[in-house]
């Protein structure tokens, strides 16, 4: 289904630009559309889950807490100050640390249970989320007239051999040999393959329509890259002037990015916020040693002491336990 | 063997036919579309009328998990629609939860329950999208134009006996959540889908029955505060049989320097007595001028398996009582999810406690600065600084008859983050221990399959299927080193592995940490010990008298 929706969603600028002539719609229009419903809903997204509380410290903890001080403490794994929980969260955030940490669990024969490390996925995802962040980053030069340096540091780093024209980036690559991965795995394995919903896999046929569309640019037909550059400067500076003459693959590149846009906000792509406000990673572990608040501490009516020794007073005292009332 | 069982060989066989986790052919079939169904040993009674009228809980009435009507409130769609939304203002980890799932699949293979079933809904982000695909339905707009895009469905009866089976297929042992890239814990939301269930009666009776005991008695076994005191008494009088030493607990005693708070199951249950007889020998032998409350007589809290107003409630309890008893500080048992509320909620919900002090250990002097606000130590911290400042005489040998492993209890491990302190005493309390394979201890440690209050008869054989990988890996070093002895510092544990052992690994028992170090405490003036405190024979000193002869 996915691929029937995206398939759909590139024939639109096709046949909008090249048939309909709404380049004006395609090229400045429905970007700033967009771009617009991704500013607002993703901050909309990130306020939400900011002003909803945390009631409670719930970190979840996976080494060794702060006690004895003659008992190391795993503080990245168990953090109890601020600074092991950003280290936490940012070895997540570059490193894929929880994946890195994987394991496999296969059942064989005569009823065992065995495990092992599995690295499949942290390799995949972090293929995927690191080459996705450099060419976003190439994109850079398009929204500057003056191109920052270390982008052109980038480039150079970038290219793998200049055996083509313009040279050809690792990173295009990668990330499609990345998106595949993920695409086979929730295909071939039966347990993903049942967790997998449309939703998991239309980001992915998106995003590879997406790179497919901008590679064919860069390598193969050639569309003009200044005239692209003015427009993307002109769409930085808030004009709304008509766009010049540029080859209608990337109105299929530029509106599918559109698309992307526009749905992230409302789908699991906003993992990218939430991963830094998880509660159970970037809260310390030290709810003994420094009260947490809680801002809506219900007040409940427990049975008191005194409840209970009225109920109790007779069996107490025969017990020779000692009583507040004789 | 129970009849809620099928035979271990009829088990062995369903593992062994199809060697693959995932049980059942699902080819071309959503997971919505699996179908369940209740029979023997899979579902726990509910809670019987009386409790829940006790309790003052919604919709009291006599009905089994099998019935095919659940006789439901009226309105029930919307009490659960409602609840879930208020919830969700009130949690961000369920709202952050129900969002951000990407369906990696790190955590499929990770849940005890979903590798002793093989059943898909057991992988725990499918357990999250019981709940995450009525959530889309209901609440995000968006997603609602987009239905079958988004796998959401209605909220129907179905649905709420689909969330009863699986919401009680759960331990809230967070084993997922140390996998899951983005931390989503699975506990939350069965914390928060049992709450839910709570409100149109749809419940637990092995749940329910030890909230109201514990309410009206001050333990989850109801046990009133005469027969509480005698039976500590008794355990008194066989450790004075076994050792010669007469230990003299106090009851409700005011101005005691420590409240001792332990789960009720270590003073009645077998063999949580023993660990019981373990922490009065160790006071004894420092001289600790402690307490013991008939009111505040549960370590265990079993309103955490129920909702966040019943765990506060009965927690309040213990600073009630320390308050009254005008203690210094509170010093808490061996026991998991007890633990897990005492270190992550209990300051928060009831708390600041201004009226205790900054615990520190009368024997060395150690600060607990890591419990100075919540002013409650665990006793493996206590007993660990014990032993490195060296004020405790003990002789190992005395354990020599038990080759022993360590099993980490879930809410120690995942929710506390204590791995260090048992493994430190059991080293210096025994002399032959050896671990079970890295990826099924620590934080990576499996659930016993009967924790979060399923550790009901009836529903044995899920508790035997959960309980497996656990039971695996025990079977692993018992094969390699001969291993008979699981120790471990949960009340939960002591109470349901017993039986585990017996389906899986017969001949290995299961003791708490303070039980060993009760057999090796040489106790001042002590008779001549020849036997543990089960009355087993300590093999290890017969040695020495041959190798001194």
């Amino acid at each position: 289904m996915s691929f029937f929706i995206v398939a759909f969603l590139t024939l639109l600028p096709l046949i909008g630009v090249k048939y309909a002539g709404l380049n004006y719609l395609f090229g400045v229009i429905i970007p700033y559309f967009a771009f617009s419903v991704f500013i607002a809903g993703f901050a909309y997204r990130i306020f939400d889950w900011l002003k909803t509380p945390l009631p409670f410290r719930i970190t979840t903890t996976c080494g060794q807490e702060k006690s004895l001080d003659w008992i190391k403490q795993d503080r990245l794994d168990s953090p109890s100050r601020f600074w092991h929980v950003v280290l936490r969260v940012l070895a997540e955030v570059f490193f894929f640390r929880s994946l890195f940490l994987n394991t496999r669990t296969e059942l064989r024969e005569g009823g065992n249970l065995v495990y092992g490390s599995s690295k499949w996925l942290w390799i995949g995802g972090l293929v995927f989320h690191w080459s996705l962040l450099l060419i976003g980053l190439h994109h850079i030069r398009f929204f500057f007239v003056m191109v920052p340096g270390f982008i052109d540091a980038l480039n150079i780093a970038d290219h793998f051999l200049d055996l083509t024209l313009p040279s050809f980036y690792i990173t295009d690559a990668l990330v499609l040999s990345a998106l595949t991965f993920l695409f086979v795995r929730r295909v071939y394995d039966a347990k993903m393959r049942l967790i997998s919903l449309p939703t998991d896999y239309f980001p992915l046929v998106l995003i590879v329509a997406i790179v497919i569309a901008g590679v064919f640019m860069r390598y193969v037909t050639k569309v003009d890259v200044m005239a692209i550059k003015d427009q993307m400067l002109r769409l930085v500076n808030f004009s709304f002037d008509a766009p010049g003459e540029i080859g209608v693959l990337f109105y299929v590149h530029l509106f599918l990015v559109c698309v992307l846009a526009i749905y992230f906000p409302f789908s699991k792509l906003m993992h990218m916020g939430a991963i830094f406000l998880s509660p159970t990673r970037i809260l310390c572990n030290n709810s003994r040693e420094k009260r947490h608040v809680n801002p809506w501490n219900t007040p409940t009516k427990f049975r008191t002491y005194a409840e209970y020794e009225d109920d109790y007073r007779e069996k107490m005292k025969k017990a020779n336990l000692p009583v507040e009332k004789q | 063997m129970s009849k809620y069982v099928p035979k271990l060989s009829d088990l062995k066989k369903n593992f062994d036919e199809k060697p693959s986790i995932l049980k059942g052919d699902y080819a071309s079939k959503e997971w919505w579309e699996t179908p369940f169904e209740f029979r023997d040993g899979n579902w726990c009674f509910p809670a019987k009328i009386d409790v829940v009228e006790e309790l003052g809980f919604p919709n009291p009435r006599k009905w089994a998990a099998t019935d095919n009507d659940w006789q439901l409130p009226q309105g029930w769609q919307k009490i659960i629609s409602d609840g879930l939304k208020l919830r969700l203002k009130k949690f961000r980890s369920l709202k952050l939860y129900l969002d951000s799932c990407v369906r990696c699949g790190a955590c499929a293979d990770k849940c005890h329950f979903f590798l002793g079933t093989g059943d898909p809904k057991n992988m725990p982000v499918v357990r999250a999208e019981l709940i995450r695909s009525v959530y889309r339905n209901d609440f995000t707009l968006a997603e609602k134009i987009l239905k079958g895009f988004s796998g959401s469905r209605k909220l129907t009866a179905e649905v709420i006996k689909e969330w009863h089976m699986y919401y009680h297929q759960c331990t809230e042992c967070r084993r997922c959540s140390v996998f899951c890239p983005l931390g989503i814990d699975t506990a939350e939301i069965t914390m928060l889908a049992r709450e839910l269930l709570n409100l149109i009666g749809v419940n637990n009776n092995w749940i329910l029955a030890p909230v109201a005991n514990c309410n009206r008695t001050g333990n989850h076994l109801g046990i009133e505060p005469h027969t509480f005191v005698q039976n500590i008494e008794s355990l008194a009088e066989d450790i004075e049989d076994h050792t010669g030493i007469k230990v003299n607990p106090t009851f409700n005693r005011k101005g005691a320097e420590v409240l001792f708070i332990t789960p009720s199951g270590d003073v009645f249950g077998d063999p949580g007595v023993y660990t019981m007889m373990g922490y009065l020998l160790l006071f004894h032998h420092i001289g600790l001028d402690y307490t013991i409350s008939t009111y505040a007589s549960e370590g265990g809290n079993f309103g955490l398996f129920t909702s966040n107003d019943m765990m506060k409630k009965l927690n309040a309890k213990m600073y009630h009582e320390a308050e009254r008893l005008k203690v210094k500080w509170i010093l808490g048992g061996e026991c998991g999810h007890m633990w897990r509320v005492v270190h992550q909620y209990m300051s928060t919900m009831n708390g600041p406690a201004d009226f205790l002090e900054e615990p520190v250990s009368p024997i060395t002097g150690t600060k607990f600065s890591n419990a100075v606000s919540t002013k409650m130590v665990h006793i493996a911290e206590f007993t660990a600084d014990l032993i490195y400042h060296k004020k405790l005489k003990l002789d190992p040998k005395r354990n020599d008859h038990l080759k022993t492993t360590f099993h980490d209890s879930c809410n120690v491990a995942r929710g506390m983050g204590m791995f260090e302190e048992p493994r430190y005493i059991l080293r210096n309390v025994c002399n032959s221990f050896h671990e079970m394979p890295e990826n099924t201890i620590r934080e990576k440690t499996f659930c016993c399959g009967s924790g979060s209050g399923l550790n009901a008869e009836e529903f044995m054989e899920i508790r035997m299927r959960g309980g497996f990988p656990r039971a695996n890996a025990v079977k692993y070093v018992k094969e390699k080193h001969k291993v008979d002895s699981l120790v471990t510092i949960c009340a939960i544990d002591r109470a349901s592995l017993p039986a585990l052992m017996r389906y899986w690994n017969p001949g290995v028992a299961v003791y708490g940490l303070h039980e060993l170090v009760g057999n090796a405490l040489v106790m001042h003036g002590e008779k001549k010990r020849t036997e543990d405190l089960r009355e087993n024979p300590m093999t290890g000193l017969l040695d020495e008298e041959k190798d001194e002869d």
